[in-house]
């Protein structure tokens, strides 16, 4: 039986009059792969923001790794991972040294740390730039480093806001094999996007519309649900009522 | 015409908009002279005289008792050996101190002369010789109690003496805050400037529109006279504010025109803010920017202007190079008009150099705008 | 524990790597130190005076030669005129007007006193003060003299020589200067604008550091981690504390090959001082940073922060000089409370009994302000 890792129920956050996350609610297993997605603006950072601690909720709650968001979030901490929208790893440190400040802070030891970034820093490619000035990497590869400080403690669950922004078709795809493969190592893979096709590679999804989910559950099932050929399809659906004036 | 109407319309809005922005521009200074008139003088009083008199008698009595009553000192300590001033100096308990050596009345009346040692703490070297002068007229003016009650044969067998007559021409209640608050009026209007120059900045680079205004219709100069023009307006009312604490706080003088008074503190601001915009116009690093403007304006306003510092005190490099500070002709200018009254046929001079420094910063910013359009 | 020690080198590694910093903290402080050593003084030199001598007989031409041959004055001007040394004080050329009575000589053959008059240019502020102080010596030694010429009979006392005279009651005064025997103002500054370089080093690269993180975006993924914000706060503030404590070294090298400052005292307890007191202007740093969102705003508002502290911190302008209510505010000032141990420790080679009250002022300052700073850092926004 597996356990479930993360648990949220009627989670809302409201900024003054406006409410970014209206009441929420899904459940996560261990090992899945959880498609968080919605258009820009919906409110996924809002609510990923809340569930990782940098955030206080307005109400509702919320449980990550079995422990409560509003009174133990430091503990929660230690079995997650997080990559941002925005980039926020230090530019004028190299991969390397990224690596090791974060592995460090989550307790690794410098032996596991050595051996650990080099294995990261092989598989993505980024061998030959570990010491250069983070700076001067391209888009896609600070992507794929801030993804590997992500996991680099082999946290429980990670949390990765929009990570395929903005990179080529390739980086892509080496990104979610890379999910694939921590999935498959036991990791929840919790990823919001905006790129509605990348939904078929999650286990099951969720679709936010203006703070709101409309829509959860295995895309195959969601599909047939709707009858629509494409979660593409499907969002556009749920959607537009909003944006169409009443006839 | 109108393009330029239309940028300072939206300017004024924008100050206008920005309520808290406006109350510290306007407020800050008005606080900062207060805090600073009171803090920046150079006044002694209350010094903290401790005295050594281990055998008193009426004599010592009676010089200690003119020392109480000078006014300017405050007897803190009695001490009986001269030792016990050491630790009293060291953690500053003591300015000052008289030593009296024993049997002073008995010297006195022998006709010996009895030994007075005064103590003083000349860290400060300045405030050293003042209090050595004071005591020493302390004790000099009991020395001519004494000799007048002497007979006259007496006296002429006594010193010759040399009377200092001593007239504070400008200050006569040698108030120090009547020289610095002239000169704390150009150092808070620097950062006055200075903020708003920031601001300016950061709200063009926030919204991104100096690229677009650089595109339109408007000339450089007028882009200039736009970003100038609200703040000068606010630069002037911080000025009228800070005249207004100065003679009623501080009931600094203006023996001279408001009128001209103003209107140099107006000429002041638009040098200040022209050396603004220059700063913002070449540098576009943000942290450079940042750091030159408050490191090239306030501390050398503080330093260089005279406004603490005597210039003349100076060495000569420094001297010549507080000639390019503008604060250090305001200040003159500023202390001319309001303790000696003078108009502007003594002041032209330092106008004019404002004002050259004026034209001369602004004619810079209008070339630098120009440069980034091609 | 670790964890701090990972922060730590990553900061020093940043702190190296950012040559604007290092031009900051290694140029900037001691050019400011040569520039500010030397304009910072009331050191009286070559006043211009004008002597007006209506008396125009030997013994008043005695006395402007004493004048000018002083050392202190420079005289601009002898016409025997009122009007144009008056000229001079209203346009600011002349200092101070001597103007020596037209029956000088006679009134001291006649009976051993005359007044002359003194007119300072008020807007001089203190310097007005001082010039007629050396002026005032001036003509007391001038007095000196003229007794041993015209009344020999008077037998003026050497020092240290008693001379017994009948009759007439004197008092023989001796003065002693302590601290500052050459009189040199630099000696007095230069201690003072060490500190307020310091000062600037801690409270303003601690500031800006971590505002340029929020603004850059690093300081979130920092806060998803189970780094503590005690750890945390330790980790960046300590590469400053040092760099500070090295910035006092740097200083007080070239204060001593350049100015040659005296340094009476003990310089580990200076440096103890120090310790402390860079804890408190880190700690302020530390809580502008908490206070706004990008490096600008950390720059503004710790500028004025630090000018209003130097400025009423004694450093320019002696504390008691200052308003009773505004002196009573100082003490929340910490910078005045370093100065202060600063000049004592080094001009006057004071010890811990003596600078035991600043110094315990000090060290609540640092506990209150890192508690405060601590408690304001929020790992989680609300």
């Amino acid at each position: 039986m597996s356990d479930v890792t993360i648990e949220v129920k009627d989670l809302t956050r409201r900024f003054g009059d406006f409410t970014a996350v209206d009441r929420i609610s899904f459940e996560v297993k261990a090992g899945e792969v959880f498609g968080f997605l919605g258009a820009n603006g919906a409110g996924k950072t809002t609510a990923i923001r809340m569930l990782i601690g940098l955030l206080e909720p307005s109400g509702g709650t919320a449980r990550i790794a079995g422990h409560d968001i509003y009174t133990e979030s430091e503990a929660i901490k230690q079995s997650i991972g997080y990559m941002s929208q925005r980039f926020s790893l230090y530019e004028d440190l190299t991969p390397r040294e990224n690596i090791r400040l974060y592995g460090g802070i989550y307790g690794l030891t410098r032996k596991q740390i050595r051996e650990r970034s080099d294995r990261v820093l092989a598989r993505l490619g980024l061998a030959g730039v570990a010491d250069d000035a983070v700076r001067r990497l391209p888009l896609g590869w600070r992507q794929k480093l801030a993804f590997s400080v992500a996991l680099i403690h082999e946290p429980r669950i990670a949390f990765l806001d929009e990570p395929t922004s903005g990179v080529d078709p390739i980086t892509r795809r080496q990104f979610w094999e890379l999910i694939y493969e921590a999935a498959s190592a036991g990791t929840t893979v919790l990823v919001s996007t905006h790129y509605m096709d990348e939904a078929e590679y999650c286990d099951r999804i969720s679709i936010m519309v203006s703070g709101r989910i409309a829509a959860i559950g295995a895309p195959a099932d969601l599909k047939r649900q709707f009858g629509v050929n494409s979660i593409d399809e499907l969002f556009v659906r749920l959607a537009r009522p909003q944006s169409e004036t009443p006839a | 015409m109108s393009a330029l109407k239309g940028l300072l319309q939206k300017e004024a809005f924008h100050i206008l908009r920005d309520r808290r922005t406006l109350i510290v521009l306007i407020a800050l200074p008005v606080v900062q002279v207060v805090l600073f008139g009171f803090a920046i003088r150079t006044d002694i009083d209350g010094v903290r005289l401790a005295v050594v008199d281990s055998a008193p008698d009426y004599a010592t009595m009676a010089l200690r008792d003119r020392f109480a009553s000078a006014g300017v000192f405050r007897t803190v300590s009695v001490v009986a050996r001269t030792a016990d001033l050491e630790p009293l100096f060291q953690n500053g308990q003591a300015q000052q101190a008289i030593v009296f050596k024993p049997g002073f009345a008995a010297d006195l009346a022998r006709g010996e002369p009895a030994q007075i040692l005064i103590v003083t703490d000349a860290t400060e070297p300045n405030t050293g010789s003042l209090l050595q002068a004071y005591a020493q007229a302390v004790i000099d003016g009991y020395q001519r109690e004494l000799s007048a009650s002497a007979t006259p044969s007496v006296a002429r067998a006594s010193r010759i003496v040399i009377a200092p007559d001593v007239r504070v021409r400008f200050n006569p209640t040698r108030a120090s805050s009547n020289l610095f608050v002239p000169g704390l009026m150009a150092f808070v209007l620097t950062i006055v400037s200075s903020m708003m120059t920031a601001i300016s900045i950061t709200r063009e680079k926030e919204t991104g529109t100096m690229e677009a205004m650089l595109v339109s219709p408007l000339r450089p100069l007028e882009i200039i006279v736009g970003k100038v023009a609200p703040y000068l307006v606010i630069g002037f009312v911080s000025a009228i504010a800070i005249i207004v604490e100065a003679r009623l706080v501080f009931r600094v003088p203006l023996r001279g025109s408001l009128l001209l008074l103003l209107f140099e503190a107006a000429l002041f601001i638009l040098v200040s803010l022209s050396l603004g915009i220059l700063v913002s116009a070449r540098t576009s690093s943000q942290r450079l920017a940042m750091m030159a403007a408050l490191l090239g304006t306030m501390l050398p306003n503080v330093l260089l202007s005279g406004f603490i510092f005597p210039v003349e005190s100076m060495p000569w490099l420094l001297r010549i190079l507080s000639n390019i500070v503008p604060g250090r002709w305001f200040v003159a200018i500023a202390r001319g008009i309001m303790l000696k009254g003078v108009g502007l046929a003594y002041v032209w001079q330092e106008t004019l150099i404002l004002g050259v420094m004026a034209a001369v910063l602004l004619a810079a910013s209008v070339h630098s705008f120009k440069e980034r359009l091609e | 524990m670790r964890r701090i020690l990972f922060l730590a080198q990553a900061e020093v590694l940043h702190i190296v790597r950012d040559r604007i910093l290092v031009a900051q903290i290694l140029v900037v402080p001691i050019v400011q130190l040569l520039i500010l050593s030397n304009a910072a003084t009331f050191q009286i030199r070559n006043t211009s005076i004008h002597i007006v001598d209506l008396d125009r007989t030997s013994t008043s031409r005695g006395l402007a030669s004493h004048l000018a041959a002083s050392g202190h004055f420079q005289i601009v001007g002898t016409a025997p005129s009122l009007d144009a040394a008056n000229e001079g004080l209203l346009d600011g050329t002349v200092t101070m007007v001597v103007v020596i009575p037209h029956d000088f000589e006679a009134s001291l053959v006649r009976t051993g006193v005359a007044p002359v008059e003194l007119s300072v240019n008020g807007e001089k502020g203190s310097a007005a003060g001082i010039v007629q102080a050396y002026a005032s010596r001036v003509l007391a030694d001038y007095a000196g003299e003229l007794t041993a010429r015209l009344r020999p009979n008077v037998i003026t006392a050497k020092a240290g020589m008693p001379i017994p005279l009948r009759g007439v009651p004197r008092i023989d005064v001796r003065v002693r200067g302590r601290y500052n025997p050459t009189l040199n103002y630099r000696h007095y500054m230069v201690p003072g604008i060490l500190v307020a370089l310091v000062t600037m080093i801690g409270t303003l690269l601690s500031a800006q550091n971590i505002a340029r993180e929020k603004e850059l975006g690093t300081l979130e993924q920092l806060n998803v981690t189970p780094i503590r914000r005690g750890e945390f706060i330790t980790a960046k503030l300590l590469p400053f504390w040092v760099l500070g404590l090295l910035e006092l070294s740097l200083g007080l090298i070239v204060g001593k090959l350049v100015f040659d400052i005296p340094m009476v005292g003990s310089l580990l307890l200076l440096y103890g001082a120090a310790a402390v007191y860079l804890a408190v202007a880190l700690g302020i740093g530390l809580w502008i940073s908490t206070l706004v969102e990008t490096q600008q705003q950390a720059m503004f508002v710790t500028f004025f922060i630090v000018i209003i502290y130097l400025l009423m911190s004694g450093l320019f302008t002696p504390i008691d000089s200052m308003a009773p209510w505004v002196q009573a505010l100082s003490q929340i000032n910490p910078v005045r409370h370093f100065v202060t141990i600063s000049r004592a420790i080094l001009m006057k080679g004071a010890g811990p009994a003596a600078i035991v009250e600043p110094l315990s002022i000090l060290a609540l300052s640092a506990v209150v302000i890192l508690t405060l700073a601590v408690r304001q850092y929020r790992k989680r926004l609300a």
